[in-house]
């Protein structure tokens, strides 16, 4: 499970770039009907998470309570509400690629990163989520990097997905 | 001379293993050999062992080659495959392939052939003829042929269609929505994703005529978010379909007005049951309501609703084009048409297998699916998603329609098959059933969220016969009975079946994965 945040703890403060992803979001959804789900989604498209703060001026925008926002934040897997790593890592855990021993990956992820579900390396490269079937169940085991499906995933071919997500010229910046 | 036409899926499945690169290997070959080629992504034809799978049109009608990699390229362009040129990745006529000849393939007609970001190429194929058709008939004309069809839901529960379709249509005018479940949560299910990224158009013209049977003119897609490249090619359909005047305020020119909405989901599998969809689509958190009242007289935004699986609406055109006796005419009992079932798991042929309902289990494990793909002998198989029953081979003589699996203990549910060899421990696919459960409940309802959890811990404390096990029986009679849906209500399935046909696996503790 994704660590969910604590209603009643004090947020983190908005950046004013998440600010304005917020206005970007709710601009772009407010007058759909049952504009919550689409909102959330562009704004986890543009931050890579929900931030807790960013619950209050959703909720007033949309005229609901924040309890209410917080219910569905919390009720989808999708969401999440700590910031990922640079890459996100959705490995399939569903019947079909069990078969295809998917939970040999599970262990290689956590023997060469130290991770399991729901956790970010130590070097903030790579967020390891578990997903439920993503449609390749033929060419199982199946995983997701960055949006981008794999299939027939052996450990190489892991390790390559691990390899570029790691050394993605960005490790320094830490 | 002409360029030669030569197809490399775009199918998210076909990418998963490397099409994109092939695609591009071969754009790069050709421009290097100064060859005319018209390269066409198309849908994948369902032959997923052989994917990255690389057609060429040839006088003879079009070749395959495959898997290939885009190493492999340039060594097909010097065996001359533009001709279709003998190789080791050789096949022959595409359409000439035992997996292909043995089908009957009415829904997938055109996935794979046809380029799924053409109207144009979807009109030249066949497509639209359901819709014009319709717009000449009368709305209790197009539900009659629903009707007469037999058809049955494609997204598990198999509740004839004709019956929704009339409760729509009879409640009073003013809004009333088309609502597409395109949520596909089964493991070991793709025939959905297939259809939206291989022939949307279909999918649109489904619902398009639905919404002209029932007087509606909004349409609503919920489709998974885990299928990235579904959303961009129904949005890109979408799209096309608008410019062309197929959606908007007059259909075709009709004076009828129809439009989409698309809407992703989130990665709930409970959103793929019908009312916690209708949450979901409203932005709420996906709670399943009780019915009554049914979604067809209440359903999204409190207005009637016609709710439908993908494949049950890409049935539709073929219905009215060619009338419902037609599709009553395959199929048997009162199965009626064709089911696309999908191959998957531990599977030597996985693909997509449309077939008449009324072919055994085995004829499609063994003379589709070739058996394993780790060699090894199968043990059991899963069919109908998570919450349908593992069969093993002692039922593998069942004939595959949804009353003869009914009395054989499972369900054909959404047609996904998967398949396990020796080595799988039924225990610990019980357990995973369980858990699934608990991850997935929407959490109203105490036999469900609460005898989930507790079935996880009783399941773990089975080494062998004894107050555990008949612990675990009770735990699945609560649940199936004192269940407000299916999730809760049929979690027992998997778990029972498990423990019914393969007792020697809860013999014993708990076993190292691996
Ligand atoms: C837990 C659960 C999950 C379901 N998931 C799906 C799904 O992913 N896709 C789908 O079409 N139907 C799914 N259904 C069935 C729907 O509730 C509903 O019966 C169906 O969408 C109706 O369309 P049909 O008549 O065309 O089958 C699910 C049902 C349950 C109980
Ligand atoms: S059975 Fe489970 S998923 Fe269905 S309503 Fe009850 S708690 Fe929700
Ligand atoms: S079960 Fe993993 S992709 Fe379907």
């Amino acid at each position: 499970m994704q660590p969910t945040a604590d209603p009643g703890a004090t947020p983190v403060p908005l950046t004013a770039a998440q600010r304005a992803a917020i206005d970007v979001a709710i601009a772009a959804c407010r007058d759909l009907p049952g504009a919550l789900l689409p909102l959330l989604h562009k704004l986890q498209e543009q931050l890579g998470y929900v931030p807790p703060a960013s619950i209050p001026p959703i909720a007033k925008a949309l005229g609901l309570s924040q309890a209410d926002v917080h219910g569905v934040i919390t009720f989808y897997h999708d969401f999440r509400t700590t910031p990922p790593g640079r890459h996100v890592v959705k490995l399939c855990r569903a019947e079909a690629c069990q078969a295809m021993g998917c939970q040999r990956l599970e262990q290689h992820v956590q023997d060469r990163l130290g991770i399991t579900f729901g956790q970010t390396s130590a070097d903030g490269a790579v967020t390891l989520e578990a997903v439920y079937c993503l449609g390749n169940c033929a060419l199982s085991p199946a995983l997701l990097v960055d949006g981008r499906l794999q299939g027939r995933v052996s450990k190489e071919r892991l390790d390559r997905v691990l390899d570029t997500c790691v050394h993605d010229g960005k490790e320094a910046q830490r | 001379m002409t360029a030669v036409k030569v197809f490399v899926p775009i199918d998210a499945a076909a990418r998963s293993v490397g099409a994109d690169e092939v695609a591009a290997a071969v754009q790069a070959e050709a421009k290097r050999l100064g060859v005319a080629i018209e390269l066409i992504r198309t849908g994948s034809r369902g032959m997923f062992w052989l994917e990255p799978l690389v057609e060429v049109a040839t006088a003879a009608g079009r070749v395959a080659y495959g898997p290939v990699t885009a190493a492999d390229v340039p060594g097909l362009f010097a065996a001359g495959f533009l001709q279709g040129g003998k190789h080791p990745l050789l096949h022959g006529k595409t359409e000439e392939l035992a997996f292909l000849k043995r089908q009957q393939r009415v829904t997938f007609a055109r996935v794979g052939v046809v380029d799924p970001r053409s109207l144009r190429d979807y009109e030249a194929h066949g497509g639209l003829r359901g819709l014009r058709a319709a717009l000449a008939m009368a709305p209790a004309q197009i539900v009659d042929e629903v009707m007469t069809s037999g058809l049955r839901g494609r997204g598990g529960a198999a509740f004839p269609a004709g019956i929704k379709w009339k409760t729509v249509a009879q409640q009073p005018p003013g809004q009333k929505y088309v609502v597409c479940n395109a949520d596909e949560g089964d493991s070991g299910t793709y025939s959905d994703r297939m259809v939206i990224e291989g022939d949307p158009f279909l999918l649109i013209e489904g619902m398009l005529i639905a919404g002209l049977a029932v007087g509606a003119d909004q349409g609503w897609i919920y489709l998974r978010s885990e299928y990235p490249d579904a959303e961009v090619a129904l949005m890109a359909a979408i799209d096309m379909a608008r410019r062309e005047g197929l959606l908007g305020k007059s259909v075709l020119g009709s004076g009828r007005a129809f439009d989409l909405h698309l809407r992703r989901g989130a990665g709930a599998y409970i959103c793929g049951e019908e009312t916690a969809m209708l949450e979901s689509l409203e932005g709420k958190r996906g709670m399943v309501r009780p019915k009554p009242p049914l979604p067809a007289i209440a359903g999204l935004f409190g207005k009637p609703s016609l709710i439908h699986n993908v494949m049950s609406l890409a049935a539709v055109p073929t219905i009215v084009e060619k009338g419902g006796a037609f599709h009553a005419g395959l199929g048997v009992g009162r199965s009626k048409g064709t089911l696309p079932f999908q191959l998957a798991g531990n599977v030597k042929h996985g693909g997509l297998v449309e077939v008449p309902f009324g072919m055994t289990l085995r004829e499609l494990l063994y003379d589709f699916g070739g058996g394993t793909a780790s060699g090894r002998p199968i043990k059991a198989v899963q069919v109908g998603g998570p919450l349908g029953a593992y069969l093993p081979p002692a039922k593998f003589d069942t004939p595959l329609d949804y009353e003869a699996f009914a009395q054989a203990g499972g369900m054909l549910g959404h047609g996904g098959i998967v398949v396990f060899d020796d080595t799988v421990d039924m225990k610990a696919m019980a357990r995973y059933a369980m858990e699934f459960c608990a991850v997935e409940s929407c959490g109203k309802c105490t036999p469900c969220r609460i005898g989930s959890t507790r079935g996880v811990e009783v399941i773990d404390q089975i080494a062998g016969p004894g107050p555990q096990v008949a612990l675990l029986r009770d735990l699945c009679d609560t649940m199936t009975h004192a269940s407000l849906c299916a999730m809760g209500g049929l979690t027992p399935m998997p778990v029972l079946s498990a423990l019914d046909h393969f007792p020697e696996d809860f013999a014993r503790g708990a076993r190292a994965r691996g």
